[in-house]
């Protein structure tokens, strides 16, 4: 199967602070990756070299074939005009903890706003599309509903359908539910099952360990910027080999 | 271990609802009564004092020479507050730049303006063919492709324009820059995230969400600007203030003038009030 996702050697620091320290990884198509690990970690900030949110210090980004951010001539890498890091990103959708929906907009209008704009779609498609993903995430009756008026889990929803609405090949969340009422929590992380299971990439950073176990191909544990061990969910979480990744799981389990 | 029965109040007597009876506030009656006074003592020094003069007042409110002052103050006010928060607008994306010599500019820029009075400004253009008889447009150093004369291209008009716009740039940097930074950055990432043109990310996501705060800033400013267009009056352009003082020194009503002046200066901030309350509550919608 093809890799959707390939990063190699990636190193990224803010300042002094050496956050990722040569992290490489492959996730296939159709493969659903749950990156858990203690806060501080890097999980974040890897998740966001995978959409150029952040650049990377030293080291590699593919996502569906493209270089992100880099165009590479012979063994050199050119930046990439921000036109094209802009293309390259609505191939990606990326759900935030925070949800970031635009609150001066309805839900309809913030799940428009990226193919009309981005991708310069015609509204006639546009329109039928963020109904059908509403519909998805059984939010049909909040199109007109601005985002401030809604609970948690149904923004989060929203910020789910939004990213959707680019028809992306790969699926980033980080921590999805992190910021929800525990009662809210599974909701969204229904919606994100489903999305599992009809075939999407995804990438997802939680603490949810039942979630792991039940909707992951993988299971990657991070420390101190570097993937400590990967595995299917049943190996890491029941077996896992190393003391670091043993030692954070006795405290979340 | 048994607890000791409580009886409840609220519990005595089900079938009957509690009456709920409001407290009294004596001194703030009181203070309701002086105040009352006070403004009945205003009213009647107002309307008794045959001084104010308020049949001359009413003879000049719509005289057409008042009206057409009262229409270039606004003229004055709109040119100012709009060319100014243009600029203002590009002023604080420079200041907000990651290119060092745009960001140092706009800093300067307000640094010099809010630093200059007003009236010295004003007097400064008005006065600027004593520096400069002929201004040119081309090669800095260089040879030049347009030439004109100072005096005919800056009259007291468009040095006032000029005065009021460039000094309220200053301001409006600083306000639309404060705007932008209250916005918070998820917001940014949202729309980085999506794919959004820098365009669209600007005016479509980022500049509306400021605008809250933006909007009860430039409401100060655009009712100072009303007032503030008065001190063009030293070069002798005839908006609101000048044009009574003319009339007050061919005729003597002092007083009666300067209540026109005030009552025109009153209309206008009351209506530019109004439309800023709209405003607000437009750019707040989606918050509750």
């Amino acid at each position: 199967m093809s890799s959707m996702v390939e990063l190699r050697g990636v190193h990224k620091s803010f300042g002094s602070l050496h956050v990722l320290r040569g992290v490489d990884l492959d996730v296939r198509q159709g493969q659903v990756l749950v990156i858990v690990g203690p806060s501080g970690s890097g999980k974040s900030t890897l998740l966001r070299t995978i959409n150029h949110l952040e650049k990377v210090d030293r080291g590699s980004v593919r996502v569906d074939g493209d270089l992100l951010g880099y165009r590479q001539v012979g063994d050199r890498l050119h930046e990439l005009p921000e036109r094209e890091v802009l293309r390259q990103r609505t191939k990606i959708g990326f759900v935030f903890q925070a949800f970031n929906l635009f609150p001066h907009l309805t839900v309809r209008q913030n799940l428009m706003e990226a193919p009309l704009s981005a991708q310069r779609r015609p509204r006639t498609e546009v329109e039928p599309l963020a109904e059908r993903l509403l519909a998805r995430v059984g939010l049909a009756d909040k199109a007109d509903a601005y985002p401030r008026t809604l609970s948690g889990g149904q923004q989060q929803r929203v910020a789910i359908a939004r990213a959707l609405a680019l028809e992306p090949k790969l699926l980033l969340f980080d921590e999805p539910t992190s910021a929800l009422d525990p009662e809210l929590v599974g909701e969204v992380l229904d919606v994100i099952k489903d999305l599992a299971r009809g075939g999407t990439t995804m990438i997802v950073i939680t603490h949810e360990i039942g979630f792991a176990r039940e909707v992951a191909d993988s299971v990657a544990f991070m420390d101190a910027g570097l993937i400590v061990e990967l595995g299917p969910p049943a190996q890491l979480l029941d077996n896992p080999t190393h003391e670091r990744t043993r030692a954070f799981l006795s405290k979340v389990l | 271990m048994t607890l000791p029965e409580v009886q409840s109040p609220v519990h005595q007597d089900a079938e009957r609802p509690l009456e709920v009876v409001t407290a009294r506030h004596p001194l703030r009656w009181l203070a309701a009564a002086c105040v009352l006074v006070v403004l009945a003592m205003v009213a009647s020094a107002l309307v008794t004092n045959p001084a104010w003069e308020w049949d001359v007042v009413g003879q000049y409110l719509f005289a057409p020479s008042v009206v057409r002052s009262v229409l270039l103050t606004l003229e004055l006010t709109v040119l100012g507050i709009g060319l100014g928060f243009a600029l203002g607008t590009v002023l604080a994306l420079m200041r907000l730049s990651a290119n060092r010599l745009l960001s140092s500019v706009a800093w300067g820029y307000v640094w010099l303006f809010r630093s200059v009075p007003l009236i010295l400004q004003l007097l400064f253009w008005y006065n600027l063919a004593l520096l400069y008889p002929r201004l040119s447009v081309g090669v800095p150093f260089g040879p030049a492709f347009f030439d004109f004369g100072t005096m005919d291209l800056i009259g007291p008009l468009t040095a006032a324009v000029l005065g009021l716009a460039l000094h309220q740039a200053a301001y409006a940097a600083e306000i639309v820059r404060g705007g932008l930074l209250s916005v918070d950055h998820g917001q940014r990432e949202a729309a980085a995230a999506l794919g959004l043109p820098p365009a669209r990310r600007l005016f479509r996501i980022i500049l509306p969400q400021a605008m809250r705060t933006i909007v009860p800033n430039a409401g100060n400013e655009i009712i100072g600007l009303v007032k503030g267009t008065s001190v063009v009056y030293i070069m002798a352009l005839p908006e609101l203030f000048y044009q009574v003082q003319v009339i007050y020194n061919r005729n003597g009503r002092v007083m009666a003038l300067l209540l026109v002046a005030a009552i025109w200066y009153l209309i206008l901030t009351t209506i530019l009030s109004i439309v800023q309350h709209y405003v607000e509550r437009f750019y707040g919608r989606g918050r509750a």
